[in-house]
């Protein structure tokens, strides 16, 4: 059996934060390769109004992309927000309340957001 | 010339486990700057995605509701929140990609480290500053 300490020591597996690390890093990159593509084409395409505004929101492709950009914000919020419990809030059952508050929150503002979208 | 006793004069202050009430008296390097103020734009994003979402939503439901997002954002109130949350957007995602090429092992050492730190702080505050003149109407 390996060592359990040491650098050889196996970080995968529940409870390590691996998978919470790279999905934070994952979502920021799906985040900021859509928010700048965004930004890019509204500078670009000079006064939108109404219609050139929510007409590019009309294609399901642009609402699937708009709408995983939205998941992946909410994904890595929580693990933001979770970091910021675990840093500051040490009673386990505070720090318990205000993380099932935060994904409640987190998981409406998804459902919200399939609202907004989906009304266009 | 600093000699053994002058430093044993006036010792270094020494911080172990920061309290809050230490904080002001801690000197942060830049990079400590850019990595608390990542914490602290994503938290005013986070309070602020209600806010976010609804005007995402006035935006798009109809042309009324895009008009009224237009006058809600003709308030001076309105547009100075709006240039914070855009300053923490970018710093967030400005410093975010430093983290990001850091996580690469690139630029690690204290020189390097220190360069793109203040290049976050000087690139965001500027690109900020660029949509502060926007949102008021500069050009």
């Amino acid at each position: 059996m390996t060592s359990k300490v040491g650098p050889k020591r196996l970080v995968v597996g529940a409870h390590y934060g691996l998978r919470d690390w790279l999905a934070q890093r994952v979502t920021a990159i799906v985040l900021a390769v859509y928010m700048v593509l965004l930004g890019a084409w509204a500078l670009f395409s000079g006064p939108l109004g109404y219609e050139g505004w929510a007409g590019a929101f009309a294609p399901t492709w642009m609402k699937v992309a708009t709408l995983l950009a939205l998941f992946s914000l909410f994904f890595h919020a929580w693990i933001g927000i979770r970091d910021l419990w675990m840093d500051y809030v040490k009673p386990t059952g505070v720090r318990l309340g205000l993380e099932v508050l935060t994904i409640l929150w987190l998981v409406g503002c998804a459902i919200w957001s399939v609202q907004i979208l989906w009304r266009v | 010339m600093s000699t053994p006793t002058a430093s044993a004069k006036k010792p270094r202050p020494e911080f172990r486990n920061i309290h809050i009430t230490q904080i002001l008296g801690y000197r942060l390097p830049l990079a400590g700057i850019v990595s608390i103020l990542h914490r602290v734009s994503g938290v005013l994003l986070f309070l602020a995605l209600p806010l976010l979402l609804w005007m995402f939503e006035l935006s798009l439901t109809s042309e009324l509701s895009y008009e009224r997002l237009r006058g809600l954002a003709g308030s001076v109130l309105v547009k100075l929140v709006l240039v914070a949350l855009a300053w923490a957007f970018l710093h967030h995602l400005v410093a975010g990609i430093r983290f990001l090429v850091l996580d690469l092992h690139l630029g690690v050492d204290k020189q390097a480290s220190a360069n793109s730190a203040r290049a976050v702080l000087v690139v965001s505050v500027l690109l900020a500053a660029a949509v502060a003149l926007k949102i008021f109407g500069v050009f």
